[in-house]
């Protein structure tokens, strides 16, 4: 028979609590890593190849009707210019928040792949922690492709500045991830999505500057336009790829980000505590 | 009628459950279908909100960069250009969502057939029924829709009182293929072809700009998707540009949904009826 | 037999839990020891499940003190779940992924290094019996299978104790022998067991000591044996009658045989009659010229001192 429970040989690992939060979210890496090998497939179209057709047939195709007149376009010399950066920051909330309702919705309710992770030494925050992780991870991933591929179309006007919009997707990517993830974790029933689909991200991916400037919406449409997390999101990227980074708004627009992410971790913690630890 | 005298199973003066006739049959399933949504009517409700946040965005929004386009050799506005071609493609778009990912739920999760197959309904029944309901909402969303340019201004036609009809027929030609391929389906995953098919017609399918932006060959392959012919069949009726090609876009679309219907019919007597 | 048990596993002194107005559980003292294996008998809704989640350092304690291995879940909560093994009633193994797979990434939770979860996991495959299985996808399990998979992730850091929350509902006979069978094996070792059931047959199977909770309330505690002993009678005689038209009941007929028996139940199709001696009892039914369909003369059992303290009424 198998022994179970006295020492092997050499002295097995004792299991311990993890020593910080980060170590803990950490030890989901390979439960991370293995739902990423099990469906990467399956998002292969959403992630990669949608943004690119958007930027090949607004960008390109519909972009050879409009004139590349920077004093319309936001300083684009082009409309591809001005719709490729648009695109990056959209995509990056489109697949956050693709990832933060249904799937989180069935790590609580319906697989509850969650609550086996709590009655291991790991907490809430971890669990957290580790899945906006692994939704940052996958927009690093998607941006890099897509800031590969539109560079060949000799849009961007600043290598740094593509650079930068890498970690700008991160926190773009984290603003939108945060508070939508906080929404889910307290949801009893998944019909509410619609309605973050319907009446949040859909007109946010019309009307918030990723398309055509804020500018040319109605006055107070246009203020609402610039109150919305993607039009931070989608000025910041634009500024840096072309290479017109106005600093303080810049800081604007990053304190922005960072205070939505920081809110939103904060609300997360607090509804997921109350619906898993009764 | 008298119960007590007879007992249930053998009573001969009680009403026989007998098989139901097509219309009946529909009936019965877009009645399951609407007390389904009574609940969710806010679901219902804002489904009609996409083409028209598309209209505002791209047709108004985008639509101030751009001048005016030829289309048929007169020039008109970029949004009376954008909408007919959003009617079209939201058509598609609600179809194709009805009939293959709330469709694969309902027939490997709900199992929601297999319970109806065991009444007298047929196959034939369940499927005219999904497709009657998905057609019966997408025909309200077209019509609200077609108000919606009207008070914008964009219709210039009484021809475009047969867009809604239009919608419909590219509703069914596109519900009776997504049936169709839903059938083969095995997991989810799968789903991510359907949006492989479908974005770029989206996209690509004249809807934001003319077909004349591809060169030759490719402008050929364009004009014979299904989502095209819809397209340019919605344009011709919004704009009062009816002509022949509008017959051959139509009998194309009559012909897809007929091919689609009858492979689906087949299908599901195999999947369900074994 | 108290002397020989060793140090304190768990520790409640008044524990309870509430969920807005209603206490699930009321104020119980229990206290069980390395080695032993202790169980919570009740009917659904007793709080039994309420107790076991406290122990397991995922709910929060109301009121009252708790103490796992000497720790405070509410500050120690990660410290003792790595310490402890739990085996929840819903299965949440991950039905996507494979056995292997579910084993390697929950072992992964503890901190133990892959090369050693790999090894334990092959260990562990073998002892619930799975190793045939490893690769399958858990989907395509049948429920005792799943079941064991739940055994053997409970085990993956060699817990000191294992809390079973109803390990056996809804496992067809041939499953639940198998389930009690390893269970044994694991008490053996000297895994320190903790399991709620409303099973008489698994509380007598697998449980040295054992408490009865009705309604968030500790009503009976003590081995199964000297529960029996306390509560019922050494032996039940059962005399069967035919089911009395609507509106009657055996009431009367059970006023003839009061004096035979230190107690009488009457159920709709039989008197049940607690006595030591049921041979000699239903001889003497006899004699008073009262004639039962059938008789069945059988020891009491601990559903008959679980139906005495929690009540015949279903209270779900």
């Amino acid at each position: 028979m198998t022994d179970t429970t006295s020492p092997a040989p050499t002295a097995p690992t004792a299991p311990t609590a993890p020593t910080s939060v980060w170590a803990g979210a950490w030890r989901l890496a390979d439960y991370w890593a293995m739902v990423y090998r099990r469906t990467w497939k399956a998002s292969v179209v959403s992630s990669f190849v949608t943004p690119l057709l958007y930027v090949l047939a607004m960008g390109v195709l519909l972009g050879g009707f409009i004139d590349g007149d920077p004093a319309r376009l936001e300083g684009a010399t082009s409309y591809l210019a001005f719709v490729v950066p648009g695109m990056l920051a959209a995509q990056t909330m489109t697949s956050v928040v693709g990832e933060c309702t249904y799937p989180v919705m069935s790590a609580v309710k319906w697989h509850k792949t969650y609550f086996a992770m709590t009655t291991s030494p790991l907490s809430v925050p971890e669990v957290i922690l580790a899945n906006l992780g692994f939704v940052l991870a996958r927009v690093a991933l998607a941006s890099v492709v897509f800031l590969a591929v539109t560079a060949c179309f000799g849009v961007y006007v600043s290598w740094w500045g593509v650079l930068a919009a890498l970690p700008v997707q991160l926190l773009l990517g984290l603003a939108f991830a945060a508070p939508v993830y906080a929404f889910t974790a307290g949801l009893m029933n998944e019909t509410a999505f619609s309605l973050v689909f319907r009446l949040g991200m859909i007109p946010m991916f019309l009307f918030s500057g990723a398309f055509f400037p804020v500018a040319n919406l109605d006055a107070p449409l246009e203020a609402v336009a610039r109150a919305t997390p993607l039009w931070h999101g989608v000025d910041l990227t634009r500024m840096l790829v072309l290479g017109e980074l106005d600093p303080t708004t810049a800081l604007v627009h990053v304190v922005y980000l960072a205070a939505l992410a920081g809110l939103g971790w904060w609300w997360a913690v607090r509804r997921l505590t109350r619906r898993m630890v009764v | 009628m008298s119960f007590a005298t007879h007992s249930v199973t053998t009573s001969v003066t009680r009403s026989m459950a007998r098989s139901l006739g097509a219309g009946e049959a529909t009936r019965l399933l877009l009645y399951r279908n609407f007390l389904a949504y009574r609940r969710a009517w806010w679901i219902f409700l804002t489904g009609f909100l996409e083409p028209v946040f598309y209209l505002f965005s791209i047709g108004v929004g985008v639509g101030q960069l751009v001048s005016g386009f030829e289309f048929n050799g007169e020039v008109i506005g970029y949004a009376s250009f954008v909408a007919p071609g959003m009617l079209a493609a939201s058509a598609m778009n609600g179809t194709v969502l009805d009939a293959t990912m709330n469709f694969f739920f309902k027939l490997k999760y709900n199992k929601l057939y297999d319970q109806m197959l065991a009444t007298p309904l047929t196959t034939s029944d369940v499927a005219r029924g999904e497709l009657a309901w998905s057609l019966l909402r997408g025909g309200i969303y077209s019509t609200a829709f077609l108000l919606v340019m009207v008070a914008m201004g964009l219709v210039h036609s009484w021809w475009a009182v047969l867009v809604v009809p239009a919608s419909l027929l590219i509703g069914l030609a596109f519900g009776g293929i997504g049936m169709a391929l839903t059938t083969w389906m095995r997991s989810w995953q799968d789903f991510e072809f359907v949006t492989l098919a479908t974005l770029p017609m989206f996209l690509f399918s004249a809807t934001f700009f003319p077909v004349t932006a591809y060169p030759g060959a490719l402008r050929w392959v364009v004009e014979v998707t299904p989502l095209y012919r819809g397209v340019v069949l919605c344009r011709e009726l919004t704009t009062g540009m009816v002509s022949w090609a509008s017959g051959a876009s139509l009998l194309y679309l009559v012909a897809l949904g007929a091919v689609g219907l009858y492979i689906c019919r087949r299908r599901l007597d195999r999947l369900l009826l074994t | 037999m108290e002397a020989k048990l060793g140090e304190s596993m768990i520790r409640a002194v008044g524990l309870r839990k509430r969920f807005g107005d209603f206490e699930a559980v009321r104020g119980i003292d229990v206290d069980v020891r390395r080695g032993e294996s202790f169980g919570f008998l009740g009917p659904n809704g007793a709080g039994k499940s309420s107790t076991m989640r406290m122990v397991a350092a995922v709910s929060p304690v109301t009121e009252g003190e708790l103490r796992i291995l000497g720790m405070d879940p509410a500050t120690d909560g990660p410290a003792i779940r790595a310490r402890i093994g739990v085996c929840p009633q819903d299965d949440t193994v991950d039905t996507e992924l494979s056995v292997r797979e579910n084993l390697y990434i929950y072992g992964r939770y503890f901190g133990l290094p892959r090369k050693e979860v790999r090894a334990r996991v092959d260990e562990l495959l073998e002892f619930v019996q799975l190793t045939e299985k490893a690769n399958a996808v858990v989907d395509d399990l049948s429920g005792g299978m799943k079941r064991r998979l739940t055994i053997a992730r409970s085990l993956v850091n060699r817990p000191e104790i294992l809390l079973l929350d109803e390990p056996t509902t809804g496992l067809d006979p041939q499953a639940r022998h198998v389930v009690w069978e390893r269970l044994f094996a694991l008490k053996q070792q000297g895994v320190t067991l903790v399991l709620t059931t409303h099973y008489m047959d698994e509380a007598e199977q697998l449980t040295d000591r054992l408490v009865v909770m009705d309604k968030g309330l500790i009503v009976a505690e003590g081995s199964p044996l000297s529960l029996i002993a306390e509560h019922s009678t050494r032996e039940v005689a059962e005399l069967r009658f035919p089911v009395p038209p609507e509106g009657g009941s055996h009431a009367p007929m059970a006023a003839q045989v009061e004096d035979l028996a230190d107690r009488v139940e009457v159920l709709p199709d039989r008197l049940l009659l607690y006595t030591d001696d049921g041979e000699e009892c239903v001889a003497k039914v006899h004699e008073r010229g009262l004639e039962p369909a059938a008789t069945l003369v059988r020891r009491s059992s601990l559903e008959d001192v679980f139906l005495r303290l929690t009540g015949r009424t279903l209270v779900d």
